[in-house]
């Protein structure tokens, strides 16, 4: 049984493979640009909008309060790494209605590159709003000792994203896949749901994960962006 | 019983093992987590975003714990390389 996508080759020229993994995640890679393409053309300012610009107004907004709340600050600098990881990851889980289609999120390599994304981006808005020494600084925080654990914390938790959505993803495809081979009718169709369900929340956990590991790489209370922000600006 | 179909029994039972104890713990951390987040929105319902969305976090911490049990009894049956390096000294 097909357990894992990468051992699927679609096409092979010499030593060049397209597994499945790679084909599918550049399919939902071009419908998420397609459609924000489509829609981004014809944007409207008055009431007669298309629906297509109420969702994607609607999502765009929602993804923005969520940053809000969890890092306090303005969430104009993570919106583009949080808003694309939460929109790949949950159309991926939300296409396996499509028959024939394998999540590409059911192989560990797409979940390590998206683990590897947040491994280098914590750093990257750590060093560019506090400064590299700063935030060198916060790896010997409470004391000197904890130095090695804050190390191994990082790679964890690195670890623990890319495993945790894998998981998830995949269980539910093999689990679909055994239920088939022996139920054929109803049950497997149970599990499809209880597998959407899940993909959305992995998303969704995925990207807040991503952003408390983003806010905890930044002092609290360096709030300067905030401090000027009138109580009543909520959108932006 | 020869070699294959010890490592073949072992697997499936070491598999069944891992996710029988590996689902407990979580499942009692989860339901003890659920239960003081319920306790603390009948509380404060102004707080419930903020203590949803904490709870969904320390749920998937929590959860990961399993699914490290999962994704090891899922290797052992699927994947196993005692099962693979066997079979191929086995000549099957």
């Amino acid at each position: 049984m097909l357990t894992n996508p990468d051992q699927l080759i679609l096409w092979q020229y010499g030593i060049i493979k397209i597994n499945a993994t790679l084909a599918f995640t550049w399919g939902v890679m071009a419908l998420l640009a397609l459609v924000s393409y489509i829609v981004t053309r014809r944007l409207a300012v008055d009431p007669p909008l298309t629906k297509m610009q109420n969702l994607l107004e609607v999502i765009v907004f929602h993804v923005n309060l969520q940053i809000r709340e969890i890092s306090r600050q303005r969430p104009l600098r993570y919106l583009p790494l949080i808003g694309t990881l939460f929109l790949f990851i949950l159309l991926s889980n939300l296409l396996a209605i499509v028959p024939g289609y394998i999540p590409p999120t059911s192989s560990l390599s797409t979940t390590t590159a998206l683990a590897l994304c947040v491994f280098v981006a914590v750093p990257a808005y750590g060093i560019s709003q506090i400064g590299l020494w700063n935030y060198l600084k916060q790896y010997c925080r409470p004391t000197f000792f904890m130095l090695p654990f804050n190390i191994i914390g990082e790679f964890t938790r690195t670890l623990a994203l890319a495993v945790r959505l894998y998981g998830n993803i995949m269980s539910g495809v093999v689990i679909g896949a055994i239920f088939l081979s022996f139920v054929p009718f109803f049950f497997p169709v149970l599990m499809q749901i209880l597998g959407l369900l899940t993909g959305t929340i992995q998303a969704y956990i995925f990207s807040v994960l991503t952003m408390v590991y983003i806010a905890s790489a930044i002092p609290p209370h360096d709030d300067k962006e905030s401090k000027n922000k009138t109580p009543g600006d909520k959108h932006e | 019983m020869n070699e294959l179909s010890l490592i073949g029994m072992m697997s499936i039972f070491t598999a069944g093992i891992t996710i029988a104890i590996g689902s407990i713990g979580p499942a009692f951390g989860e339901a003890r987590a659920l239960a003081q987040a319920l306790a603390a929105i009948a509380q404060q319902p102004d707080e419930a975003n903020t203590i949803t969305r904490t709870l969904f976090v320390g749920l998937a911490m929590v959860e990961s714990t399993a699914i490290y049990c999962l994704v090891i009894s899922m290797i052992l049956i699927f994947a196993n390389p005692f099962w693979e390096y066997a079979v191929a000294h086995a000549g099957g």
